[in-house]
């Protein structure tokens, strides 16, 4: 226990060197853009007093190292900047996009898991069939399918031709501002004010997209659970559970599945911070006004504060994620 | 005896014979591997069509015919013409040459420099080593894309930004893939034999270590190609890559998105193009990785 | 539990099981025959010998791609070539039970010891859960386990081989079968734990009237527990005798074995190696 404890301490204590490099990159990355960033602020007409007083006010007059001093406070104290576009801090327009991103992700990953995993182990028990190679086949092709593609392609299918699903949006103009923002999730808080009108077309609306952008892990997420399926099949401990006279599924799910689902967990953690960057080109074909939406919008105006410090949020997020997976795994696996 | 015979031998007479038989096996092995053979098949027709671009196109990929436009796929222009009357065939072929241009500049950049990286670091062990890990941490901190995507924003959108970006993105995993190998390495009895012979570091590293990864690093370049072909695609989506009027795919779908519903060849086409290379490219790397690193079965 | 059986217990003959390989069959037992009572028989040879695929083909635990053909394979009068599989999963750890070679890997690494057992006992017998623990802590004190509470609720890694060993008989012991095939039980033990093992299985299977099975490598070590040995080598039988009629062997092999054992009582200047006829992998 106490071995364990020492292990989590440090890779905990590795987050912050961790993080501390994301703020060097970003600044650094912030300082190298071709345009000039009082300009970006005060407009490229500004007099020329305006222009050198700004350039006061925002430090850059300052050697590197204390500028970057003073952008680490800043982050530190939870200040991203303001965004030229919105003219909000930056964190305010972060909290306000990132949960249609997390509902999205998350409904992706859940489609994700409850496909993707028992096409793996029906695979892995079914190996060399024309089930394994019809599965092993639609995960490669899954895998190699440009998200924003598939996208536009489900668009043209399920919404132009077919009519299932509604268009790009995430709620119907009817619903617009109808439901109190307690999570915001959409679903989450029309089923939590019993508005189930509300809830239906949030949910038919996310249905598509979380589709889309599940594909790409579903794919990844099922020849994982087909290959850990496979090393864990051909261990002695299997043979040991077919001598007892075990019934082939428990030996599949309670055995094999078992020892799977440490590895797997890890591999499911991973994914859906994979899903954060899906997101992004989700997201704009879909118009749904997520942090990936926010992200391509404020870097095709050079919104440098926006940009940044989006950026410095989906990395400290998967950074948690990874810390998040690795602790799991520790508790998980009576091994370690 | 036939060149076959030579290559099948059960005692090899010299190390070139060793060498060869062996590389002859692993190719007998791929082979076997329909899926495997396709994709292969598949990669060198890209690249071949690629590379003959000039002469396989029906028209300047450039020229704009705007009486023409949005015409579906015809004998005249095999996969219509795009919302300004250009050629949808020919741009895909030149665009072949952007895309696959830009995923084989990021690899011939990535590779080198993150194996050489990564063995010099874990051989080397002691401090440099732990700032080689802390640096990758960050690095792979980011999702690929949208680590591109920050870097694409300080520089001007285009496609050698595009290189750039995605190159400063993917070199991590191969920085780690060469220092787990030699770190497996390093202590072995042979490299301290090596030593012994008075063999500088740099020898030892370039001559011994590095050979060791070439076989995970044949599959992980293969199957990354497939990831960097869709960050590439996805930057042109967004406006980061090439720019237009560059025929890159992702760009071709950018602009022709708004006619998915009604001329949907003009996205739809390039989608199926980058949908196929990627997916040779995976393919041809899961029967590499069969073949050179079987126990992943 | 002691009458003599009047057929049986185990009946093979001409055993044939193949392996599918790259360039057709590849052969690994080549007519086998033997038959076995409530005794104790060792089945001795080196690896690739056939000893383990023998066991296994009794019980059908072969993989699915391995043809297995016999005049007869019988388990108790039944059928165990053409018997359906819900059958043999009665059997399978209800009447024969199998001890593999190294607990570190045959365990399930992510349950512990008592569930493992309790598993078994729940597989074969419908008692509660809360029954079945407790059955399998009495078990554990069988095998002479010192601290049977705390290893029920240990995991395999963090038993030693031996413990581990005991966990594995106590498992295979629990359902009550009558024949208990062991396959090198001992082989990834240290030496002085080994005899221990051995000794423990002896008396278990005297106890409870059972059959055993012991495969092996190490021809002196399980003449002194069993009463008949066989002798395979290349997928063949090569001699049978009953265990104390050892040192009149009649095979090459057999005396081969026998002959290249150092001996404190009469010493000799240089050890013979064993000559190897290639008839007998042929």
């Amino acid at each position: 226990m106490r071995a364990r404890a020492r292990a989590l301490a440090a890779t905990a204590a590795s987050i912050p060197v961790t993080l501390f490099g994301l703020t060097i990159v970003t600044f650094l990355i912030g300082r190298v853009v071709p345009i000039d960033p009082v300009l970006a602020v005060v407009g490229d007409r500004a007099p020329q007093d305006v222009v050198d007083r700004a350039r006061l006010e925002l430090g850059l007059d300052q050697p590197l190292v204390v500028q970057f001093w003073h952008y680490l406070g800043q982050i530190l104290s939870g200040d991203l900047g303001r965004s030229v576009m919105t003219a909000n801090p930056v964190t305010q327009d972060i909290a306000r996009y990132f949960p249609a991103t997390f509902e999205l992700a998350t409904a992706a990953i859940i489609l994700a898991v409850a496909i993707g995993v028992p096409l793996g182990v029906l695979a892995a028990t079914r190996q060399d069939s024309w089930v394994d190679q019809a599965v092993r086949l639609f995960c490669l092709a899954g895998h190699s399918v440009p998200v924003f593609v598939l996208a536009l392609l489900s668009l043209m299918v399920f919404y132009a031709t077919l009519h299932w699903a509604p268009g790009p949006g995430r709620q119907g103009i009817l619903f617009e501002d109808m439901v109190d923002v307690r999570t915001g999730l959409l679903t989450v808080d029309a089923a939590l004010a019993g508005d189930w009108p509300a809830f239906r077309d949030a949910l038919r609306h996310l249905a598509q997209p979380a589709c889309v952008l599940a594909l790409f892990s579903l794919a990844y997420i099922a020849r994982m659970t087909r290959a850990f399926m496979l090393a864990e099949l051909r261990q002695e401990y299997i043979t040991t559970a077919r001598a007892k006279g075990l019934s082939p599924l428990r030996i599949v799910w309670r055995h094999a599945f078992g020892n799977v689902l440490v590895p797997l967990v890890t591999v499911l953690f991973l994914t859906y911070a994979g899903l954060l960057e899906g997101a992004v080109l989700t997201e704009t074909i879909f118009a749904w006004p997520g942090l990936g939406q926010y992200l391509t919008v404020s870097l095709l105006n050079a919104d440098m504060n926006a940009v940044l410090g989006a950026t410095l949020v989906v990395g400290l997020i998967y950074v948690v994620l990874n810390l998040l997976a690795d602790f799991l795994y520790r508790v998980m696996d009576p091994r370690v | 005896m036939t060149t076959r015979a030579w290559l099948l031998s059960d005692t090899p007479a010299s190390r070139r014979q060793a060498i060869w038989g062996r590389r002859y096996q692993g190719w007998l092995a791929l082979k076997r591997n329909p899926l495997a053979v396709a994709g292969l098949v598949i990669v060198l027709l890209m690249l071949a069509m690629a590379a003959a671009a000039p002469i396989l196109a029906t028209h300047d990929p450039g020229t704009q015919n705007l009486a023409n436009r949005l015409q579906p796929p015809s004998a005249e222009h095999w996969f219509g013409t795009d919302e300004l009357g250009r050629d949808v065939w020919s741009r895909v072929l030149f665009g072949g040459r952007l895309t696959l241009g830009m995923v084989v500049a990021v690899m011939a950049l990535v590779a080198p420099v993150g194996l050489i990286l990564g063995a010099v670091a874990g051989y080397a062990g002691g401090w440099l080593d732990r700032v080689l890990m802390r640096v990758t941490d960050v690095f792979l901190a980011f999702p690929r894309l949208i680590l591109a995507l920050a870097f694409v924003a300080a520089m001007k959108p285009g496609v050698e930004s595009a290189v750039i970006a995605i190159a400063l993105t993917a070199w991590p995993p191969y920085a780690r893939l060469a220092r787990a190998e030699t770190l497996l390495v390093r202590n072995a009895d042979y490299i301290a034999a090596v030593r012994l012979t008075g063999a500088s570091g740099a020898r030892i590293v370039l001559r011994h270590v590095l050979p060791m990864c070439l076989g995970s690093l044949v599959v992980r370049v293969t199957l990354d190609m497939s990831s960097i072909i869709l960050t590439a695609a996805g930057l042109g989506f967004l406006g980061l890559g090439a720019q237009p009027p560059l025929p890159e795919w992702g760009t071709m779908i950018a602009t022709g998105r708004r006619f998915i519903l009604e001329q949907w060849w003009v996205p739809l086409v390039p989608g199926v193009a980058i949908f196929l290379v990627s997916l040779a490219f995976n393919l041809l790397g899961d029967g590499l990785r069969d073949v050179l690193d079987p126990k992943q079965r | 539990m002691s009458e003599p059986l009047v057929t049986p217990l185990v009946t093979i003959d001409d055993l044939h099981v193949d392996f599918p390989a790259r360039t057709g069959w590849q052969p690994a037992l080549r007519g086998v025959s033997l038959s076995l009572g409530r005794e104790k028989l060792a089945i001795v040879g080196e690896s690739g010998s056939g000893k383990s695929v023998t066991g296994r083909a009794l019980m059908r635990l072969l993989p699915p791609s391995a043809r297995v053909r016999a005049k007869t394979l019988r388990f108790d009068g039944i059928d165990v070539l053409n018997a359906p599989e819900r059958r043999m999963r009665d059997l399978r750890g209800g009447r024969i039970g199998l001890i593999l070679q190294d607990p570190k890997y045959a365990l399930n690494p992510v349950m512990t010891a008592g569930q493992q057992i309790a598993e078994a006992l729940r597989a074969h017998q419908s008692i509660s859960r809360r029954e079945a623990a407790e059955r399998a802590v009495a078990l554990l004190e069988q095998v002479q386990i010192r601290d049977p509470g705390r290893v029920a609720r240990a995991y395999p890694h963090e038993l030693s081989g031996g413990m581990g060993q005991r966990v594995m008989i106590a498992m295979m012991l629990a359902p009550g079968p009558d024949l208990l095939i062991a396959d090198e039980p001992t082989s990834a033990l240290y030496a002085s734990v080994q005899a221990e093992i051995l000794r423990l299985l002896d008396e278990l299977v005297d106890q409870r009237g059972m059959a055993l099975i012991l495969i092996s490598h190490d021809l002196p070590l399980v003449s002194r527990f069993c009463d008949k040995v066989v002798v395979m080598v290349g997928g063949r039988v090569v001699e049978q005798l009953a265990a104390r009629d050892l040192a009149q062997a009649t095979h090459p092999y057999t005396r081969g074995l026998l002959d290249c054992l150092p001996s404190l009582t009469h010493p000799r200047a240089r050890l013979p190696v064993l000559a190897r006829d290639p008839a007998w992998f042929a």
